[in-house]
């Protein structure tokens, strides 16, 4: 995972390039929470090109960055999610909370 | 009847999360016999991952137990057994509830059952408490005209990893 924060506009990315299950997330977690309460960015970018899987451990992980990044006044944005783990999303109700948005609109309309 | 594929194989490994990728990866490795579509592996990656976190996370709760996966092949269904002999589940019904989780102090999502009865075709749940919990799952593997477009990329064994990670993407 490689994070780069723009202080121009206090925004944090994270280019994720791991599979996300119950394993990676744990060393991930703590990684994402260092570098976000090291910057206290504005908006928080998830980029999610790089992800090939992801499995409910993926959710948790949302939901609990989601929550410490509100706590500072930021804002979370999941970005480039292939329609597989779109669909992981949709199930959580996790879209009502976060604006995540899909790879590529004509893969939504596939299923 | 005749019945076009049989095939079987069991694994075991130790209640560690490091081998949550080696069981899907092993999984999704011996069901391309079928030709599955890209979208097809990934649903059935996806729930065996669930399966094996709820052996590993809830039966065994950190301490090392063994995991067993078998996986059919029945004509063109896919047919997973993933069973633990850790605490076992209390009630199921409870536990298949979306957002239902015993753990929500560490970042569960309780959306494990929800996800296998969502990607696969049939899901049952069998636990005794203190005696462990097996999971059966299945899916059938469409053989129609969407299966021209898994053929034409070819699916070896070198290059099954490859599109298996590249996910839907590789239906363009």
């Amino acid at each position: 995972m490689k994070s780069t924060f723009y202080k121009k506009d206090k925004q944090l990315v994270f280019e994720m390039e791991e599979e996300i299950d119950e394993y990676s997330v744990q060393n991930i977690k703590r990684r994402m929470d260092n570098e976000i309460q090291r910057y206290m960015p504005k908006e928080v970018i998830f980029d999610f090109s790089n992800v090939s899987f992801m499995d409910s451990a993926g959710i948790g992980l949302v939901i609990g960055r989601y929550k410490l990044i509100d706590m500072i006044g930021g804002e979370l944005r999941v970005a480039n999610v292939s329609s597989q783990i779109q669909k992981i999303f949709e199930m959580s109700g996790l879209l009502r909370l976060i604006p995540i948005e899909c790879k590529n609109k004509k893969e939504v309309q596939y299923d | 009847m005749t019945k076009a594929f049989d095939n079987e194989m069991k694994i075991e490994f130790l209640s560690k999360s490091q081998n949550e990728a080696f069981a899907r990866i092993a999984v999704a490795a011996f069901i391309a016999q079928l030709d599955p579509t890209i979208e097809e592996i990934a649903d059935i990656k996806t729930a065996v991952s669930e399966a094996v976190t709820n052996s590993i996370i809830h039966g065994y709760e950190g301490k090392v137990g063994i995991v067993k996966l078998v996986c059919k092949i029945v004509q063109n269904e896919v047919f997973i057994e993933i069973s633990d002999t850790g605490k076992g589940i209390e009630n199921i019904e409870v536990a298949k509830q979306p957002l239902f989780t015993t753990k929500s102090n560490l970042e569960r999502s309780g959306m494990g059952f929800t996800i296998m009865e969502s990607f696969m075709d049939n899901v049952e749940v069998e636990s005794v408490l203190g005696l462990g919990t097996k999971i059966i799952m299945s899916k059938k593997i469409k053989t129609n005209s969407s299966q021209e477009i898994t053929q034409e990329m070819d699916i070896s064994e070198d290059n099954s990893k490859e599109l298996i990670n590249s996910g839907v993407r590789g239906e363009e």
